[in-house]
């Protein structure tokens, strides 16, 4: 054998059979996740070395129920088994089973023995075997599935090595089929089919032929040839079901003789559980009591090391600032990149809280149960049981929310589930509503207990899921879409959380989010300090500008570089566009300054204060111990001389932060999954126009 | 007569009966809801839908439209 060679392995199997353990287990953080070219599914891939000259390169494919997909990831499954050409088409499958749901495991398996790719099963869970009462004659089921099998246990690691002793045999392995579905169904019709494709196996061109409209690899010559063989779709859909009802007649001759189960030992743990969590009443409770643990953890845990970040990055930037030689590169550096890269990684406890949370509920198994308890409540609204998932990942952020969003089978509840997920109040809103309510709404109790301000922030947080809702049930009216996807979803055995496995989740969804969203928050920090550190004439001039101007009067050098500044801000690129639009956003009750800011968050919600911060420039303000909060309540509007921050626009802009759709970061991962522009420029126009109106209407009715 | 795994009550089991096959979707097929096997209804969610069922070793969740469609004789 050659050195060094690279054999390509697809793991393929059921959903929760713990083909992801294994996945973990034989590849370690040696793993990356990159993209199928042309949709959005994540494609998880892994080195491991399984001798000493061989090393193979995973591919961790979707878990399945059959090679005949029903969502966007199974059709990955089949295109990548039958597409020769595609980069990861395998030289042997693994295909994971778990003992104690081996009969429907086998139903995947024998139609990919079939494809007569080399292929070997792996039943999991062998630990499992003797509490359950169950036993296997392995060395005849080994000869009934002419193929080799092996016994794993993924999580307590045995098994593993086995497996990697019997890969480098893979092309001595039996590759005949196991079931001659020719001739139970109709051996004329297959005959003429072997005839008409006599290049492929048997098999394989029966599935070219039912799955035609998901092999986006067929070239139009072969598509012809195959709609002029058969297109009598009512036929075809009745040999799937009677290959499907065959193929586990086999199955079920095949496991009388080879698998026995003691139903004594049989435990009713499960039953007994699921009496409760799925219960009418206690089911609600206990879900509703989850929530509130994640909310909690998620606001007391994440505030801590949000601040150490936050903390973190301004010494940083002062650090570098006084370090560098001072010039534009310094400041592109201090002012742009490290405030830039500080915006990003302050998200990353909050996200790493709540998918530890996430992974958990999974792994466990109670996520079922809550898609089974909350499915008929979602569908009102358009969406499904699936839907709840995101949008409580909604409230820390939307981008790993849309991202959650993926395995809802029905592309209609996808979508409109994508659609109101910014609506539901994310942690970037938090530091926009709690300066606003600290100036406009008075610190007094209501009925002695209830802190005014407090509601005002739980109320703005209601206000968020209302608006998600009735826009989801505005949408469910409206949207065109039509995608008739079944309902059926596995309600797995309780488990324990593999601690391994929700580590490698969490580490691929927060590189997911600082990849995906990260990159966008840092070019718009820095364009938008290009934007409000250049400008014109007048920008340039500033110094000289403002000195002239205050010639004669006698005011201290601090207060002189105050006012170069905001001078320098007013004219600068962003100054500009602030004077620019004041126009438009006067009926809402602001100005230039204000509009900055609402330029500036753009990018990101939470710009919004900084943007003040530096307008009003506090920070380079070191003498005196102004807060932004006490400077933004002293700013006067110097046509009506009331306050700027008066209750009219502090809550015209409140209304307009829980509406606005103001984030890049969740545009651009919209266009990511639904693979056009048409849905994020519908949340853009659609939410920007709802925010703007209702500003307009509460400003000009408080006002 | 007629009955359907929608008219089950909670820990009844039925057998499913030969169904005409293009109206159930073959993915619940795959999923081991075949003609001939027992099927029982575990756990209803509140307004009967969706429905905790097992059937065949497999636990799955369906819709009342679902159910509705497969007829079983009631044991």
């Amino acid at each position: 054998m050659e050195k060094n060679k690279v054999v390509k392995v697809a793991l393929v199997g059921n959903p929760n059979t713990g083909k992801t353990s294994l996945f973990n287990q034989l590849t370690g953080l040696n793993q990356q996740v990159g993209n199928y070219p042309g949709i959005t599914v994540d494609k998880k891939q892994g080195k491991c070395k399984i001798s000493e000259n061989l090393s193979a390169e995973i591919t961790d494919l979707p878990g399945t129920y059959s090679i005949n997909p029903s969502t966007l990831d199974e059709t990955i499954v089949l295109e990548t088994l039958l597409n020769k050409n595609n980069s990861s088409f395998p030289d042997l499958v693994v295909v994971v089973a778990e003992v104690e749901n081996l009969k429907r495991n086998l139903l995947l398996f024998s139609q990919i023995k079939d494809l007569q790719i080399p292929t070997i099963l792996v039943i999991n869970m062998k630990d499992q075997m003797q509490r359950k009462g169950i036993s296997i004659d392995i060395i005849k089921l080994k000869e009934e599935l002419k193929s080799e099998i092996i016994l794993i246990s993924a999580r307590k690691k045995l098994g593993i090595e086995d497996l990697k002793g019997e890969l480098v045999n893979y092309k001595n392995w039996d590759t005949s089929t196991i079931a001659n579905i020719s001739d139970r169904i109709d051996a004329t019709f297959f005959k003429n089919l072997k005839k008409e494709f006599s290049g492929f196996s048997l098999y394989k061109s029966w599935l070219l032929i039912t799955q035609k409209n998901y092999c986006s690899f067929l070239s139009e010559a072969q598509l012809n040839k195959i709609n002029k063989f058969t297109s009598d779709e009512a036929l075809i859909n009745k040999y799937q079901h009677k290959e499907t009802i065959y193929r586990y007649q086999k199955i079920n001759e095949i496991l009388k003789k080879t698998y026995i189960v003691d139903k004594t030992k049989a435990t009713d743990f499960r039953s007994k559980l699921d009496r409760i969590l799925t219960h009418k009443i206690f089911g609600y409770v206990i879900f509703a009591f989850v929530l509130l643990l994640i909310f909690q953890s998620i606001f007391a845990w994440a505030t801590f090391p949000m601040e150490l970040i936050d903390g973190f990055f301004a010494k940083l930037a002062v650090v570098t600032n006084n370090n560098l030689p001072e010039g534009t590169f310094s400041n592109l550096i201090s002012e742009g990149v490290i405030p830039g890269i500080g915006g990003v990684l302050i998200f990353i406890p909050q996200i790493t809280i709540l998918f530890i949370f996430i992974s958990i509920l999974e792994e466990t198994g109670y996520m079922s149960r809550v898609v089974f308890l909350m499915d008929k409540i979602m569908r009102q609204f358009g969406m499904g049981g699936k839907s709840i998932i995101p949008l409580i990942s909604g409230t820390a952020c939307a981008i790993p929310a849309i991202m959650a969003s993926r395995n809802i089978s029905s592309w209609r509840e996808r979508l409109i589930t994508i659609l109101v997920i910014p609506f539901t109040t994310c942690s970037a809103r938090l530091p926009v509503y709690t300066i606003l309510i600290s100036i406009i709404i008075p610190q007094k109790y209501v009925l002695g207990i209830f802190n005014l301000q407090g509601l005002t922030l739980m109320g703005l947080y209601f206000l968020g899921f209302t608006a998600a809702i009735l826009s989801a049930v505005l949408l469910n009216f409206v949207l065109k879409v039509k995608h008739k996807s079944l309902f059926a979803i596995e309600m797995p055995n309780y488990k324990l959380p593999s601690v391994k496995n929700i580590f490698y989740t969490v580490v691929e969804k927060v590189k997911a989010f600082i990849y995906g969203a990260g990159t966008i928050i840092l070019a718009i920090s820095i364009v938008l300090w290009f934007l409000a550190s250049n400008g014109l004439h007048n920008f340039k001039n500033a110094e000289q500008i403002v000195t002239e101007q205050t010639s004669n009067q006698t005011i201290s050098k601090e207060e002189i570089h105050k006012k170069i500044a905001s001078y320098k801000l007013e004219n600068s690129y962003i100054g500009m566009m602030g004077k620019t639009i004041e126009p438009v956003i006067k009926p809402m009750g602001y100005d230039w300054k204000i509009g900055i800011a609402l330029i500036s968050s753009f990018a990101a919600r939470e710009v919004f204060v900084g943007a003040l911060a530096t307008i009003y420039n506090v920070e380079s303000d070191s003498t005196t111990t102004t807060t932004i909060k006490q400077r933004m309540d002293s700013e006067i509007n110097p046509i009506t001389g009331e306050k700027r921050f008066n209750f009219a626009t502090g809550v015209s802009l409140l209304l307009f932060y829980a509406f606005a759709m103001q984030c890049m970061g969740t545009l651009a991962i919209v266009k990511r999954e639904t693979k056009t522009w048409k849905w994020p420029i519908l949340q853009l126009t659609g939410m920007s126009t709802l925010a703007y109106i209702i500003s307009v209407l509460s400003y000009t009715f408080l006002h | 007569m007629g009955d359907t795994i929608a008219s089950l009550r909670i820990g009844e089991c039925g057998v499913i009966e030969n169904f005409s096959l293009d109206a159930i979707p073959l993915k619940l097929l795959e999923m081991g809801c075949l003609p001939g096997q027992v099927v029982k209804l575990e756990q209803v969610a509140p307004f009967k839908d969706p429905l905790y069922i097992s059937v065949n070793g497999s636990y799955l969740a369906i819709r009342i439209e679902t159910a509705n469609k497969i007829n079983i004789t009631k044991l």
